[in-house]
């Protein structure tokens, strides 16, 4: 009960840097459940984007001089090259990516990852 | 250009043919025609080339040193004449060389007028040796080891002896090996089932061990020092064993050859102590002087060897020995002084004799090193040791007491070979080097070889008395002839002892084809089965008889004998010169002359009585002697050679007035004519061999050895030829000596005890040692190693290995546990990674900041 009431008061605080922070948070659990549950390569895939971009959301929060305006010195735009940086890396990644996933179906004809286990131990 | 120089050549080609001969049966033998019947011819050329060889450098040598006669009075003339010069006294070294045979050549051209080569420039520098050094083999510092010659007169009359005798056998076993040619069936070596052995002929071997041997005696004959005398002693012993053992599926030749070679490796055995001394004390083993080029030590080549000989040029540098040296190139500046030159050059001041043995530097240094108090009597010690030595290896070779039963036992091999190497040759190689190192022999050494050859002489005409084997007889017969040699050397008689050398290899060569003959013909070698054979072969017979006469020294005495008469009697008048000497002052010398001159009865007995138990008398096995016939021409060829040298080689000829006895005189040592020499250790004093010409000794000696030859002759006359006394009966009178001479004086019983059974004993003894000591000792540490190895072993396996292994095995399960992660499913991985990652993160708050993290407690904004 008291954690409703935590999360409740949580929910009602105007918007700031904690509640990006959740929603990162969230995205990246959901980017991994998506990893680990999806047998499907392309949802792995998915899956890694969402991890990304949860993480880019906490880089965006953590630089944006609107939700730090205690802040002794300016911030500048580190937070914000980084988010562009890790999205320039995810799209050369799903390229790569989807290269191997066509590779391997071309190769097995399916995409689970499931099958893809010929290196297990 | 001086010819003398040519004589290095021609000897070495003679030497070397039997070698190239040899090769040749030996790599083709079996293909030389039928059954090798053709080796037997190219052993031939090649011994009949070499005494072409030797022939021609003897008439070279000759023309140069003409060995001429110096009638007898004008010797005495000399030897008076020089007493007269130098008083009475007689002692050592009142005398000089020179000065006699100055003295003499001077008589001798007033007496005999019509010898125009004869002058006293040339009889002073006498018949020069010719020295030659061919090949270095090695060198150590200033020692150094080569093969070169040392020709004098007596090298080129042992080539042309041993030439011509090896020629007449090899002709001779051309006939007496024949049965050879077909496949042989041997009935004295059984098989193990009884049945006699069966083998291919061997004729062309025999030949190639021939030419291997004659090769080994010459170069014997010509070697320059001792080293390379050495060598071919060995050689020579070699042959001798393979010839011996020729037979050698028969058991009693195998064994004949093995005895012949250890007893040899005795006397060898001081051969090798001898050349040591010689070597450590002098540093040098040449017998001559030798020229080195430009004072340095390299070789010195046979192209620009040194012309040694012409003893009137001018430049020519004589040294002390007499080697007379010259140089076309004048390149020659230094001479290395040989052995006889070290020992017999060292003049002392006020000693006119240039001659006179003294004790080398050489000597007394290696004594001083030694640490002697009294170096010189030590450095004369030294020097007997060293010519006992060297004798020690000649009592070997040439089968003197207490080395000579194996000569005997030698007599195995075919006949031939008994003649060659047996008798004349080989055997004779030990009288040989006594008389080539004889200037090195102090006295003392000189009385043990006398007295030694006297026993020899003894001891062996004894038991040839009693031997009923043809070869036996002649064995025996052989060894007391040698001892007659040494005897002879022994009592200061070099010449004597070279002469009876020659004379011995004529005769006793002969005697030995005869008696191959003889066995050829009936095919035994006993006496007691043979008899009345002279009608079936007369002329193995007469010559036989030439050869009986000849060794019992036959002759007219004082006008003119067959040549064992003048070599015996030359021995004994020595004899009797060293026992007459200084009045009678010498140790044992009327023993040392009295057993010789009885021993020259008993070996007039035991030749006759062998001719006669042979050839008279009634058949004493009718069916040997039915078959019994005369040889084949190229048996009998040689034996009427050999007896006509028998006969006549030391006969002085009438035309060119000189001969053999000439020939040798001129090799005689410096010294050993003129020099009376006193020994230091033992009062022994060598007489000077120029006096027993004297007339009354020569007289004297000459009636008794006739008489007692010719009493030794009649008795074998009457007890075997006219039976007037039975021998049995004779036998049996003297039973204890007749057992005595009978067994062989019991000598191979004796050794046999002592060496052969000592030795096994010996053995056996040194052999329990090893099992229950040294074994022991040896096992007992082998048990324990093995156990320290268990131990070492067990920690090895269980520790060692143990944590080795077991790291592995936990590194394995380890890896086999984590390999199940491994699944190869990449939702697991992320779920690890998400886990780690959360993990991680649990694990730095906790330790940043602190482990109460509530959520809550963060700062909501």
């Amino acid at each position: 009960m008291d954690l409703f009431w935590k999360i409740f008061d949580f929910v009602n605080q105007p918007v700031g840097a904690t509640h990006y922070l959740a929603v990162g948070a969230v995205l990246f659990c959901c980017g991994l459940a998506c990893m680990i549950a999806k047998r499907n390569a392309i949802g792995v895939l998915m899956g890694i984007e969402l991890v990304l971009n949860g993480a880019n959301v906490n880089f965006v929060a953590f630089g944006s001089p609107a939700l730090w305006p205690e802040a002794k010195a300016p911030l500048g735009l580190d937070g914000q090259i980084i988010a562009l940086f890790v999205i320039v890396l995810a799209a050369a990644e799903a390229a790569v990516a989807l290269a191997i996933a066509l590779h391997f179906y071309h190769t097995h004809t399916t995409i689970d990852v499931e099958q893809a286990n010929e290196l297990h131990g | 250009m001086n010819t003398l120089n040519y004589l290095p050549t021609l000897l070495g080609l003679a030497w070397l043919l039997p070698l190239a001969s040899f090769v040749l049966i030996l790599f083709f033998g079996p293909k030389m025609g039928k059954a090798g019947k053709c080796a037997g011819y190219l052993a031939i050329t090649a011994i009949g080339t070499g005494f072409l060889l030797s022939a021609i450098s003897a008439c070279i040598w000759c023309s140069h040193y003409p060995p001429v006669a110096v009638s007898h009075e004008a010797a005495h003339a000399a030897v008076a004449n020089d007493q007269a010069a130098t008083g009475t006294q007689t002692v050592a070294g009142t005398r000089t060389e020179a000065a006699l045979e100055k003295t003499a050549a001077e008589v001798a051209d007033a007496v005999v007028t019509d010898i125009p080569t004869l002058d006293a420039e040339v009889s002073e520098h006498a018949a020069a040796p010719v020295v030659r050094e061919w090949y270095t083999l090695c060198e150590f510092g200033s020692l150094r080891l080569s093969f070169g010659c040392y020709i004098d007169a007596l090298t080129i009359a042992m080539f042309c002896m041993v030439t011509l005798i090896a020629t007449c056998i090899h002709v001779y076993a051309t006939g007496y090996m024949h049965e050879e040619l077909e496949p042989m069936v041997d009935h004295q070596a059984k098989l193990r089932d009884g049945s006699p052995l069966r083998r291919p002929g061997r004729y062309h071997r025999f030949f190639q061990y021939l030419s291997l041997f004659c090769f080994s005696m010459l170069g014997l004959v010509i070697s320059g020092n001792l080293a390379m005398t050495f060598v071919f002693w060995e050689l020579v012993g070699i042959c001798s064993y393979f010839l011996i053992g020729f037979y050698y599926e028969r058991e009693s030749s195998s064994m004949a050859g093995n005895k012949a070679f250890i007893v040899n490796r005795v006397g060898d055995f001081g051969f090798i102590i001898g050349m040591m001394i010689f070597w450590s004390a002098l540093g040098t083993l040449n017998f001559g002087d030798m020229p080195v080029h430009g004072g340095s030590r390299t070789p010195v080549a046979t192209t620009q060897a040194v012309e040694s000989g012409d003893p009137v040029a001018n430049d020519a540098v004589v040294t002390d020995a007499g080697a007379v040296s010259e140089s076309a190139s004048n390149e020659v500046v230094d001479i290395q002084p040989g052995i006889f030159t070290l020992m017999r050059g060292a003049t002392l001041p006020g000693d006119d004799d240039p001659h006179r043995l003294s004790v080398p530097q050489g000597f007394i240094d290696l004594a001083r090193g030694a640490g002697a108090e009294d170096p010189e009597q030590f450095a004369y010690i030294l020097m007997m040791i060293g010519g006992l030595g060297i004798f020690c290896g000649c009592v070997g070779k040439s089968a003197q007491f207490p080395l000579h039963v194996w000569l005997p036992d030698a007599m195995e091999g075919p006949t031939p070979v008994s003649a060659l190497v047996h008798s004349a040759t080989m055997v004779a190689a030990g009288v040989f080097l006594v008389g080539r190192f004889y200037p090195a022999f102090v006295p003392e050494v000189l009385l043990v070889i006398a007295a030694i050859g006297c026993i020899t002489l003894f001891v062996a005409a004894t038991i040839a008395i009693t031997a009923t084997d043809i070869k036996k007889v002649l064995a025996y017969s052989t060894i007391s002839q040698l001892g007659y040699m040494f005897f002879g050397l022994g009592v200061g008689g070099w010449f004597a002892g070279m002469l009876h050398l020659f004379t011995h290899a004529f005769f006793k060569s002969l005697l030995f084809m005869g008696s191959g003959s003889v066995i050829h013909a009936v095919h035994t070698n006993e006496m007691t089965e043979m008899g009345g054979l002279l009608k079936k072969m007369p002329w193995t017979a007469y010559t036989m008889l030439v050869g009986c006469l000849a060794i019992a020294g036959a002759g007219i005495p004082l006008i003119i004998g067959l040549s064992g008469y003048y070599s015996k009697d030359a021995i004994l008048a020595q004899g009797y010169s060293f026992m007459t000497f200084e009045g009678g002052s010498n140790p044992y010398g009327g023993l040392l002359f009295w057993v010789p001159t009885f021993g020259a009865c008993i070996t007039a007995f035991y030749m006759f009585r062998l001719w006669y138990l042979t050839f008279l008398g009634k058949p004493r096995d009718a069916h040997r002697y039915e078959h019994a016939h005369e040889s084949p021409w190229s048996m009998v060829a040689p034996l009427v050679i050999t007896a006509v040298f028998a006969i006549g080689c030391a006969w002085t000829l009438p035309v060119v007035n000189g001969g053999l006895k000439e020939l040798i005189m001129q090799a005689e040592p410096a010294g050993v004519a003129a020099g009376s020499q006193l020994g230091e250790i033992v009062q022994v004093l060598m007489p000077a061999e120029s006096l027993s010409h004297e007339h009354s000794i020569h007289v004297f000696v000459s009636l008794l050895a006739s008489g007692l030859a010719l009493l030794g002759f009649v008795v074998a006359t009457v007890i075997y030829a006219l039976r007037k006394i039975d021998p049995q009966k004779v036998a049996d009178t003297f039973r204890p000596l007749y057992v005595l001479f009978k067994n062989k004086w019991w000598f191979d019983e004796i050794y046999d005890v002592v060496f052969v059974r000592g030795s096994i004993a010996v053995g056996g003894v040194i052999a329990g040692i090893d099992k229950l000591g040294i074994d022991r000792f040896a096992d007992g540490l082998a048990t324990q190693t093995r156990w320290i190895s268990k131990i070492d072993e067990w920690i090895d396996r269980c520790i060692v290995d143990g944590c080795v292994n077991g790291i592995a095995r936990l590194t394995y399960r380890v890896g086999d546990t984590l390999r199940q992660v491994q699944t190869g499913n990449i939702g697991n991985y992320v779920a690890w990674v998400g886990v780690g990652a959360v993990l991680l993160l649990a694990i730095v708050s906790m330790l940043y900041l602190g482990i109460d993290v509530p959520v809550a407690n963060i700062p909501i904004r």
